[in-house]
Order: C-alpha cells, then structure tokens, then sequence
C-alpha cells in the first residue's frame, strides 16, 4: 500500500486534534486532542522512516512518547490542582494569564 | 624699561588686607578698620615712592615694570602677569591710594555704628587692589582682571545694604550694566588677538601701525563700549544714579574720582589705537558730548542730593571722554580733569555725607536748607569743591575744564564749534545745578525740625574733607603751572603739532565759559536763592521736568527695550523647552506606552484563543513557504 | 608602577570592605568611604606628580588581554587631558562624600549601599577616562550608568524614579548608537588587516566619506546626549533636581565630562574627516547651548534645575572650543572641564545645604541669607563668581581661552558666545539677589550656618577656584601638549595673525 495514505491519516488526526484543542472547553479533552496531535506526529515519523528505509524516524517517535508520557504526568497533575483549587476543569476559567 | 619688584607689594598690601578682614570674621571687628587704613595709606607710601623715583628720571626711562610670572600660556597667547607703572599709571595710583586713604579715614568715623564696618573695609581695600590692578596692568587681559575686581568691590559696596530690596537691585543693576561693557572690552581683546597676535599694551601699540583701519575701528569702537559701562557714559549710563543706594564713602571713592574714571583711563592707554582710528574717535567725542549734557539735565532735576552729584559726576566724565576724543592734544586734559574731579567731586560727596551724617540720613536736598549755620567746615569745604567745579579762576576746575572747552572749540571746523557750544552750553548747566545743590543745602531757611539742629561731623570726617578742599583750591594751578602734567604724559602719546586752529583766543573762551556759568548759578540762584523753597517736590511742572526727573527715561528705555523682551523671551523659551525640546522626548515616550497598553489587549489569557493563533500561525507559515518555493 | 590599574582599583577595595561591614554601623562605611576615596586621590596626586609633562605620548600604558578571540584587550593608558579629568574626580569624590556626609538618610537603601555605588562610580570614572580600547571604554561608558541610575532612584528626592529612568534610557538611547558605530569599526578594522578595538589602530583606517559621517554621529551623539547639548539636554534638569547634591555633582561634575572628553579622544581622532564636515552644524548646537541654557537658567524656579541649566550653558563652551580647532580652544575647553567640576561643585554642595536646611529648592522660599548665615552665602556667592567666569576665578581662565580660540577661527560663534557672559551674570545674580539678599524672609530665622564638616568640605574647591584663577599654569603645563597633539594628529593649525602682528 502507498505509504503517503498514511501521511493522510496523520494529517487528517492532527487536524482534528488541533480543531478540538482549539474548540474545547474542558481541560482533559484538551489533552487527549494534544495528545491526538503527538501522536499524528509519531505516525508521520514512522511512515517517513518506512518510505526513507532508515530508523531516524522511528527513533524520534520513541522520543516523543516518552516526552508525551512526562507531559501527561506533569498536565494532569497541574489540571487536577486547578480543579481541586476552581472546581472547574474548564480552560477559560484559568485564564490569569492577562493579569 | 626699568624693572622694579616691588610694584607687586601695592597691590597685594590692601588684597591682603581684604582676604585677612574677610576670613578672619568677628575677631576682627575691633582693629579690622585700623589694618585696612593703613595697608592703605602704605601703599599710597609705596606709590609716592615710584613717583620720587620717576621724578629723579630722564622722560624717556620712568616707565618701570615687573613681570610676576606666566599667567596663561597657550600656543600663541601667552599672557604674563606683568605690571607696568609709567607716567599715566603712577597719576591714577597715586590718585586711589591718596584718595582712597582719606576716603578709608572718613569712614572709620563715617561707618562707626554699622555692626559690619569691618566687612565694609574689607570691601573697600578689595577695591584698592582691584583698581591699582587696572591701571597697573600692562596687557589689556590683565586690566580685564582689575575691571571686573572693581565691578565686583563697587557691586559689593552699592549692595552693602542689600537688606533693602532696592539696594539689592541697584547693585545688581550696576554690575550688569558693566557686565555689557565688559563685553566690549573682550571683543576688543579677542580682535587685537586675531588680528595682531598680542594683547599687551606695548604689543598693540607696535603692531597698531601695520594693522587695518577697520580692525582698529573695531578694536576701538569696542573699546569705546568698554568704557561706556565703567564710566556710566551713554547709553550705559543708567546705573550710576542708583548706584548711590552705596554708603556715601563708595560714591566718593568709587562711584566719583577713582572707579567710573576708568573708562577715561581705557581710551587715554589705547590712544594708539584712537589716533589711527578716527572713526572710533569721533564716537568718543560724540558719546562725550551727550553725556555731559544728559547727564547735566539729569542734575538739574533731582532733589536728592547723592543722585544730583552722580549726575554731575557723569556729566563731567562726558567732559573727560570728550577730551580723549580729541585726540594726542587732549589725553592731558582729560586725565587734568580726572585728577581736579577726582579732588573736588570727592570731597562735595563726602561733604554731602556729612550733611547726611549730621541730619539722620537724609538725602533729600528739599529738607536742607540753612544747614551752613550749623555745618560751617562741612560748609566750607563743599564750597571749596563747588567753586572748583564751576571752574572759577583760580580754583582746580577752572585750569582743567576750561581747556577742555577751549581744545573742543580748536578741534576744528563744524565738529569745533559744535562740540564747543555742547561744552560750553554744559559749563553753565554745571553752574546752575551746582549752585542748586549748594543754595537748597546750604542756604536759605532750614526746611526740618529745628529742634533737631544738625550737628558738624567728628575730625575724623572733616580731616579728609579738609585735604580734598585744599586739593579742589590748588590741584588745577598745580598741574597746569607751566604745563607740569602736559609734559609729564607727552612721552605716551605721539608728539602732537601744538594746538588745533585757534578760531577764537583762549582768553575769550575763557571769558566766555566765566560768563556763562555766572549765567548759570545766577538763574539757580533767582529760582532758588529768593524766597522759600517747597520741601516737596511740586507735582504741576512741566513734561521737561518730569522727564528729567525721571533720568531723561533712560530706565523706562531698557525695561521696554531689553528688560521686558528679555523676560518675555525666557518665559517664551522656557515653555518651548519644556513643550518642544522635552515634549518631543515625553511624547516618544507616551508613543512607547501606547502601543505597549494597545497590544496588551490582544492578551487574553485564554488558551484557546493563544492554540488557536498558534495554529492559524503555522497554517499561515506553511502557506507562505509552500507560496515561496511554488 | 601600574599607577591606572591601582587608582581603579582602590575604590573598588573600598567597596568590598564596605560590603562586610555590618548594617547597622552606618557611620563606619562613611568613614570607610572618605578613607577610600582620599586614598584613591593620594594616589593620583602622586600619579600626576609622575606625569611627564612633555611627553605627548600615552603614559602609564598597561595592556592585558582580556577577551582574546574578539581582540578586546584590558588596555589603559593617559595623555594630559585624559589625566586632569582623573584628577579631577579623585579631588571631587572625597569632597562629595565628605560633603554629604548625610545624604545616604532618606534612601530608600541603606548607607552602606550608597557609598559602594558612589566608589563602584569613581571606578568606573577613572576606567572611562584611561581606557584606550574601545570597546573597554564602551563596556565603562554604560555600566556608569547603573550606579547613577541607583543613586538617583533610591536616594534622590521628589520624582527620583521617573528622573533615573528618564536619565537611564536617555543614556541607553546614546550608548546603542556608539555600539553599532563600534561594531562597524570593529568590522572594518577586520576587513583591513585584523581585528582589533585599539584607539590608535582604528585611527588609521581608510572609510568612505559616508560611512565616517555615518560613525561619527553614532559617536557624537552619544556624547552629545552625555555632555549635553542642545537639543539632547532633557534629562539633566531633571536627573539633577532629583538627584542628591553629591550625586549631582558627580553626574555633572564627572559624568558629563564623558561627552565632551569622548568628543576630543574618540569624534576627533577616529573621524577627522567627519569632523571637518560637522563642526559647523556643532559650533551652531554650541552656540545655542550657551545662549539657550543660559536663558533657561535665567527662567528656573528651582535652584537646582538652574545650576543643571548653567552647566548646560557652560558645556555649550567647552564644546564650542573643542571645534574651534585651535590650541587656545582646545586647551581652554580642557581646562574648562576641570574648572567646570569645581564650580559647578561648590555650587551644588552650597545650594543643597542651604535646601536640606531649608526643605525647599525653590528660590523664592529663600532670602537674605546673607544675614543668616554669612560663610553659606560667601561660599554660595563665590561659587556663582566662579560660575559667571569673573578674572581671578578659575572659569575665567578657561572661558576666554575658549573665546579667544573660537574668535581667530570663527568670529560670529564667539562673539554671540560671548553675549553669554552678560546672560551668566543675570543667572547668577537673580538667584544671588533673591536668596541671598533682600529682608530675611519667614521661615529661615534660625537657618544654621555650615558646620565645620562642611567648612572643611568647601574650603578646598573654593582654594582651587581661586588658585588656578590665578595660576593656572600648573593645570596648563599639563593640558597644552596634549592638546597641540590632538590638533596636530587631525591636521589643524592655529591661524595666523591676520594683519601682520609683531
């Protein structure tokens, strides 16, 4: 099979994940649709590291699930405390940045 | 030129008096006063030596000089503190110590009560020194230096009660007004360096034949304004009249026979440059002549007695510039003049000090009247000064300012007779307002509380009072007496071919000049001598009187024309500054800001909304890379 | 012996001493301070008793590398001009301390603070002034402005925060404009034989006509907003009303003397070509500055504001006199420098004693103080003289060289600068006459006269003032080599009599 498909794939993941980043509320849908968006990423990784024939690609995608799997630690640790602190797991309702 | 050390020692005597006196505060309050006089009166001694020893000289070698070291060296300005007493030099020396140690004397009585004699003191030998400095100075930097010093002592003594707020503006206005002149006298500097490459006298004197008529116009039309300001001549005249908020000694020391005469001294010492600038010259003759006149109209309508004199001082300046204006032939006179002046002017302001020693203070010639009953020397030595002035033969006037008359009338042509009307016409001004002084004072009934009588002034006061009446009654006979002062100053000035075109005999302009001041003193004399005189001013006089009163508007001319435009320029200046020059950087500043508040709004703090620009950024990008390499 | 090295490094000692002392012994650190800082200036004393006068070379030369891949050497070194500007702070830095000995109180930090700054700056001075490379001058010239910008912010008065942000960014402004003049040298010296930020090694690079016009502004406006002069001058009023007399003193008296310095070592020698082709737009600033600053000093309330606009006024002289090109310009602007530092000093120091008794900078509050207080209003008085330029007072010396030298080269600019001597006795006199004369006004009865720390502080820059009106000489002997030198590198002669003469 013609691996630009799964090029196609990956972009079309990233679009939703980033739609949902942008669109969504509530915290941990925001994190699944980045985690979406790694993982759109990794898929273009390895199907460049198949049309390319080497493992650089495959490498990197190790790479970023471990830099996902930190982010997750440390993302749902920050959002569980702005949820015990706000009862609310809603991104604009942290937006203190402005101030 | 002969080399004399101790030409120092004149001048650093009364500098040393004036920093002890100063420094060492009230401890020396009780002796301070003693030290200054006789740091005075030694270097009068001092001066009296230089003259014997002159005296005992060929012409040709009585010039001596000493050079104390380098006092500013710069590529090709090079500047030595250097003294020089010649001929001219050694008549004013010996004029401001003589004068100015009895005018010490006087005030050791005169001062008594002030509580700050001391400081007075100071201030008076400070200007012993500065002035000996200007006419001992033998470059025209180092006179700058003596200049400035007495425009400093005379700002120091005019604002001696600067307590009072109009005190404190008369001397203010003094030293302003000589800071102006003082302005020409660097301008005349700096010319003489670019054009000659030296300032000292003997420099410019060699170098004043090679040099362009137009730089020695300007050198001496410089000169001229330098002049203008230290002797109150036209149009830097208007300081002199409140000048005298001074304690009455400074009028008679500074403000009478030494300070204000040496402008006449600045022309006489360039006469190198005024003979070969003839344009310059006729500016002297002409500032000369209108203030001997103004200054005689002024001393017509004044009722107090200081400013009277001051006027009369002013006026007969004008008769000393008028004389330097004429030329080799009438440096001589003029410096007579200033030397006769400088005796009978002092001794009427310290005769019109004792007046006012004796009356509480008062200077208001309307409240006198009879006062000869009670002050008979006072009395008799301002009578001695007053016939001295008018120029009656054979006092001290009458040899000095006769021949400036006649000179003027031998000057040649229009100019002659023109210039010798002015001086002829200001001779009997003179005797009017003179007379006026003296029969408002003097005669007449008293005008004040005559149980108060005033009372005669202590010895100490009529001691130098006595020895300038001698001086006003002998000095002119002295220094006439086969052309003794003549001959004494030839060898400074080029060798002139003896007088103008005689137009007239010189008996004539005498007789003339002897009747038009008996004219004079006798119309004084019917306005004032008969009858009574009103001890106030009237108000119903004519628009003459009144502006005449109000020095011939000279004050009202430089608030309307410099003083207020000048105010109105700084505030104009100072709102630009702070509007334009400052608002410019303010508004860059604001413009900062500005845009800063303007973006801070696209903050939101909302994630999204940031994740959305990300996006719509990186879309953004790749289309714009994708456009580029398509 | 290393005479720049140790006189840079003394204060800096000082302040590392001070930074041990406990907090609370406030006194100990001023005590620490005065000693430091009459160290330092014993040793630049002994350091210019071994100058060589004739010599128109650099003396004391040190040089080390300091970052070697750029070429940045530490290298310092003097001429005769560079070396009365050191003198002349190391103989200030001690008076100001002694002189304010109380400023440090109302800081918003402590003392100790103060006088490290005070000493980090005197540090920083002599560095700015013996530097001969370019870049370290550049890394000196701005990292000046952090202990200023201290000092005005924590310890000045009133809008002491707006004056130091006003006074920093000002100076920033200035000093990224040299940058990128440096920078471009630095890139020209690399294309034409190596690498290199030494003075005398940049002079003699070949530029095109534009791009030296182009450095020499990046230069000279640098020093212009520094020195200042019209219209870059903004911030000195308001740097000096809210700064402390001290600091005052040390940021008019020392610091501005950066920009004109800087003009004479760095516009003059690196760009002569651009300097010929802007000395008439700068003689014009100069003009304006002394006429202008005079007006306005005529025009302020505030007497502080209006010794900050005499000083604006007086480097409008010394600018003017450095474009003159002659000798007696050049060397009378140098001297005008000098003279200028104890002027404008003892004014400084007179007029915020008389405020800190008074609690007020405005003029009018005062009045005849003369009564009240005899020795502050002599000082005060002296003071003005000297500012004014009346003979016998140093500024007088300096002022008329300054004339003198313009006038054989460019009559119109002297003589309408001289209408300034006439505008300087109005400055001087008003204030003169409102504080010091007229009836003593309520509220200042019972002014105390200066104490004999303050006596013993003004008495020396008064001695100074009247010494070098005097005899100037000794100030000159140093001065006029290397003045002639400078003008002899780029080419000028003074001109010639022009009508024969001797």
């Amino acid at each position: 099979m013609n691996p630009t498909n799964y090029l196609y794939i990956s972009a079309l993941l990233f679009t939703i994940g980033a739609i949902g980043v942008v669109v969504r509320r509530n915290a941990i849908v925001v994190f699944m649709c980045i985690e979406l968006m790694l993982n759109a990423a990794n898929l273009s990784f390895v199907t460049f590291a198949r049309i390319n024939g080497n493992l650089d690609g495959q490498v990197v995608a190790f790479f970023t699930m471990v830099v996902a799997a930190c982010e997750v630690v440390v993302g749902l640790a920050i959002i569980v405390t702005i949820y015990r602190s706000r009862r609310s797991a809603s991104v604009d309702d942290a937006s203190l940045l402005k101030r | 030129m002969l080399v004399n050390n101790g030409l120092v020692y004149l001048i650093a005597l009364p500098l040393f008096g004036a920093a002890l006196l100063l420094l060492s505060g009230r401890r020396a309050d009780r002796w301070g006063h003693l030290l200054a006089t006789a740091l005075s009166g030694m270097s009068f001694i001092l001066g009296a030596v230089q003259f014997y020893q002159m005296l005992g000289r060929s012409p040709e070698n009585r010039a001596v000089s000493q050079k104390l070291f380098s006092w500013i060296s710069v590529g090709s300005f090079n500047i030595d503190a250097g003294l020089l007493v010649d001929q001219l030099s050694i008549c004013f020396v010996l004029l401001i110590t003589g004068v100015g140690t009895l005018i010490h004397i006087y005030s050791i009585a005169y001062m008594d009560h002030d509580k700050d004699r001391r400081r007075f003191f100071a201030y008076l030998n400070f200007f012993i020194a500065a002035m000996l400095l200007l006419v001992m100075g033998d470059s025209y930097l180092n006179l700058y230096v003596g200049w400035e010093g007495v425009g400093l002592a005379s700002y120091l003594l005019i604002g001696f009660w600067n307590h009072k707020p109009a005190y404190a503006t008369a001397s203010k206005k003094a030293f302003i007004a000589n800071r102006v002149g003082d302005m020409g006298l660097s301008f005349a500097i700096m010319i003489a360096f670019a054009t000659m490459g030296t300032v000292s006298f003997s420099g410019v004197k060699e170098a004043a034949e090679g040099t362009s008529q137009g730089a020695l116009t300007a050198i001496g039309i410089m000169l001229l304004l330098a002049a203008t300001g230290k002797s109150a001549q036209f149009p830097l005249q208007a300081w002199l009249g409140d000048a005298m908020a001074g304690p009455t000694p400074v009028s008679a020391l500074i403000h009478a026979a030494t300070m204000v005469t040496a402008g006449v001294y600045l022309i006489t010492r360039s006469n190198f440059i005024f003979d070969a600038a003839p344009t310059a010259q006729l500016l002297v003759v002409i500032v000369g002549a209108i203030t001997l006149l103004f200054g005689a109209i002024i001393g017509t309508a004044k009722d107090d007695i200081k400013k009277a004199l001051a006027a009369s001082t002013m006026s007969q300046i004008g008769y000393m510039v008028l004389a330097t204006g004429l030329g080799p032939v009438g440096y001589a006179f003029a410096i007579m003049h200033l030397l006769t002046h400088g005796f009978f002017k002092a001794g009427m302001f310290l005769g019109a000090g004792s007046v006012m020693h004796g009356t509480g203070d008062e200077v208001n010639m309307r409240k006198f009247g009879g006062i000869r009953h009670f002050m008979p020397i006072t009395f008799a030595t301002f009578g001695l000064g007053y016939l001295a002035i008018l120029g009656v033969p054979p006092f001290a006037g009458f040899y000095s300012k006769d021949k400036i008359i006649e000179t003027a009338f031998y000057a040649g042509g229009i100019k002659g007779i023109l210039i010798g009307s002015v001086a002829l016409f200001g001779a009997a001004l003179t005797a009017f307002y003179m007379s006026r002084v003296m029969i408002l004072t003097f005669a007449g009934t008293p005008r004040y509380d005559i149980n108060h009588p005033p009372h005669e002034s202590s010895f100490l006061m009529l001691l130098p009072m006595g020895i300038l009446a001698i001086g006003s009654v002998a000095s002119g006979f002295l220094l006439a007496r086969g052309e003794a002062l003549v001959h004494w100053l030839e060898p400074l000035f080029e060798a002139h071919e003896g007088h103008g075109k005689e137009i007239l005999p010189p008996v004539v302009i005498s007789l003339m000049a002897l009747a038009v001041v008996i004219i004079g003193a006798a119309i004084a004399w019917f306005k004032y001598g008969r009858g009574t005189v009103a001890d106030t001013a009237p108000t119903d006089v004519s628009i003459f009187t009144r502006i005449a009163r109000r020095d011939l508007l000279q004050d009202d001319f430089n608030e309307s024309v410099f003083m207020r435009p000048g105010q109105a320029l700084t505030r104009l200046l100072v709102k630009t500054d702070d509007v334009v020059v400052d608002g410019t950087v303010r508004g860059v500043a604001a413009a900062a800001l500005a845009s800063g508040s303007s973006l801070r709004s696209t903050q939101t703090g909302f994630v999204r909304s940031y994740a959305a620009l990300i996006v719509i950024g990186a879309v953004v990008l790749i289309a714009a890379i994708w456009a580029v390499t398509l | 012996m290393n005479y720049l090295t140790l006189i840079m490094a003394i204060p800096l000692v000082g302040a590392a001493l001070i930074a041990t002392l406990p907090q609370a012994k406030s006194l100990l650190a001023k005590q620490f301070a005065l000693g430091t800082t009459l160290i330092a200036a014993v040793a630049t004393i002994l350091m210019t008793v071994k100058f060589e006068r004739g010599n128109t070379d650099l003396q004391f030369v040190e040089s080390y590398d300091w970052i070697k891949a750029f070429g940045i050497k530490y290298a310092v070194g003097v001429d005769g001009i560079a070396l009365v500007l050191i003198l002349m702070t190391a103989l200030l830095t001690p008076i100001v301390v002694l002189a304010g000995w109380n400023e440090s109180d109302n800081g918003r930090w402590s003392t100790k603070t103060f006088y490290i700054l005070i000493l980090v700056l005197q540090t920083m001075s002599f560095g700015v002034f013996a530097a001969t490379d370019v870049f370290l001058f550049y890394v000196f010239f701005e990292a000046m402005l952090v202990p200023v910008y201290f000092l005005i912010g924590g310890y000045g008065s009133g809008e002491r925060t707006a004056a130091a942000v006003k006074f920093l960014l000002y100076s920033l402004f200035g000093g990224l404009l040299m940058l990128a003049s440096i920078i471009a040298l630095y890139v020209l010296s690399g294309e034409q034989g190596g690498h290199t930020f030494n003075i005398a090694a940049l002079s003699k690079l070949e530029m095109s006509s534009t791009t030296q016009n182009f450095l020499f502004l990046g230069f000279f406006i640098a020093f212009a907003i520094k020195a200042p002069l019209f219209p870059f001058h903004t911030w000195l009023p308001d740097a000096a009303k809210s700064a402390t007399p001290g600091t005052s003193v040390l940021l008019l008296g020392v610091l501005d003397k950066v920009g004109t310095f800087g003009m004479i070592r760095y516009c003059l020698a690196l760009f002569p070509e651009a300097t010929k082709t802007f000395t008439p737009l700068i003689i014009t600033l100069s003009v304006i500055s002394i006429v202008y600053g005079a007006f306005l000093a005529i025009g302020a309330k505030d007497i502080k504001r209006l010794i900050a606009y005499t000083s604006i006024s007086h480097f409008g002289f010394i600018t003017l006199g450095i474009f003159a090109m002659t000798t007696q310009g050049h060397s009378g602007a140098t001297l005008y420098m000098f003279n200028h530092g104890f002027s404008t000093a003892a004014l400084f120091l007179v007029a915020g004693w008389m405020i800190s008794r008074r609690g007020s900078s405005t003029i009018a509050d005062f009045g005849g103080l003369q009564r009240v207080t005899p020795v502050m209003a002599w000082s005060f008085f002296i003071a003005g003289m000297s500012s004014l330029a009346l003979p016998g007072l140093s500024s007088f010396v300096s002022e008329f060289l300054v004339l003198v030298g313009t006038f054989t080269r460019y009559p119109v600019a002297a003589v309408i600068a001289t209408f300034g001597i006439v505008l300087a006795a109005l400055y001087i006199l008003i204030p003169v006459q409102r504080s010091l004369h007229g009836p003593t006004t309520p509220g200042n009865e019972n002014l105390a006269d200066l104490n004999l720390r303050e006596k013993i502080a003004i008495a020396p820059v008064i001695a100074v003032i009247v010494f070098l009106g005097f005899y100037p000489a000794p100030a000159l002997n140093i001065i006029n080599p290397a003045a002639a030198h400078v003008l002899s590198q780029i080419g000028f002669t003074d001109p010639a009599p022009t009508h024969g003469g001797k």
